[in-house]
């Protein structure tokens, strides 16, 4: 990809990020109230989103020759971890620097 | 009034400063090892910042060009700022100009705190999620660009760093599964991204997923308002 490419992909990104930022607030301007139905989603949608974004980071792994065993070991300790130190940032660093072993020492 | 407020914000904000430089600076050393110097997670961070945003278009730069690609993906994976702006309309409002900037940076981490914290008496609340939004977009630039040149220094295997994206959303999702009462709209979420994952394939799959989430909710409203009733 030349530079220019790079920076035309770029500002696509920019663009489309934000256009879901902007849209509600340009779809409903001050004084105007959105139907329930959309007040409903977004009080359910974030928590499925998320659920999404974690399959998302897994899609390429589940197709590999592993089918996705070292990501599973790595999301198994970070639950464990999780539920027992309670604290975000050990429990992504734990899992990352887990992941980066075994990736790189056992499933190479 | 200012500093009032950006006295109040910042203490909210320091669980995140350490996240985004932690997160940042992986970003940095994940561009760096891509071979990008570090003025592109300086840009990318500045002005996409949507950390998972910018994590996929590493991926993106890497892979042959197409903008369009990148402008529909871009609109998939961020599509949860949709529903963060519509729970925020009523509390941006009346923030003057200041409201662009609100909505700007609006990512993932600056939501939940202006969406959960009521500022101190006596604080103005428009300045109070101005600075919040701001510090947060702070960390998270200084990180990745600290991470970009650090790149030059300090040489290792990066290889598997990219799981501190998937180990970020594993953390996310426990977290969100704890606060929750009911747990169905995640389990929502990952039933149907695996099911249209096996059935369409890793390169098409978020489309059709969110189209099911969106479905299977909408279906489902009226049966869920009816047991939340008391």
């Amino acid at each position: 990809m030349t530079v220019t490419q790079s920076i035309l992909t770029i500002l696509a990104v920019v663009a489309a990020t934000m256009l879901t930022r902007f849209l509600p607030f340009l779809v409903f301007p001050e004084g105007k109230n959105p139907p329930a139905v959309i007040t409903y989603l977004g009080t359910v949608l974030p928590y499925a989103v998320i659920g999404l974004l974690v399959v998302y980071c897994l899609k390429d792994a589940v197709f590999t020759a592993w089918h996705g065993l070292p990501e599973l070991i790595a999301i198994v300790f970070i639950v464990i971890l999780h539920k027992w130190r309670k604290n975000t940032l050990l429990s992504i660093a734990g899992g990352t620097i887990l992941y980066m072993v075994l990736v790189q020492n056992f499933f190479a | 009034m200012k500093r009032k407020a950006l006295k109040a914000a910042f203490p909210y904000t320091l669980p995140i400063c350490i996240g985004f430089l932690f997160l940042g600076i992986s970003y940095g050393f994940l561009m760096q090892s891509k071979g990008f110097s570090w003025i592109y997670p300086f840009c990318t961070s500045l002005f996409i910042f949507a950390g998972s945003m910018e994590f996929v278009t590493a991926e993106l730069l890497v892979s042959a060009f197409n903008p369009i690609h990148a402008f529909l993906l871009a609109l998939m994976v961020n599509a949860r700022h949709l529903f963060y702006g519509i729970s925020m309309l009523s509390k941006y409002r009346h923030t003057g100009l200041k409201k662009l900037y609100l909505i700007f940076g609006m990512c993932d981490e600056s939501f939940s705190i202006n969406c959960t914290v009521t500022p101190p008496e006596g604080v103005d609340r428009g300045w109070f999620m101005f600075f919040v939004t701001l510090l947060n977009h702070f960390y998270w630039v200084a990180g990745a660009t600290l991470g970009g040149l650090l790149g030059y220094v300090i040489h290792f295997d990066t290889t598997g760093i990219e799981f501190v994206m998937t180990a970020l959303f594993v953390v996310m999702f426990l977290d969100q599964w704890d606060k929750a009462r009911d747990h169905r709209p995640a389990l929502v979420g990952v039933g149907c991204s695996l099911l249209c994952l096996l059935v369409f394939g890793s390169s098409s799959f978020i489309v059709p997923a969110m189209a099911l989430i969106v479905l299977s909710f909408l279906l489902g409203q009226s049966k869920l308002e009816q047991e939340a009733k008391p």
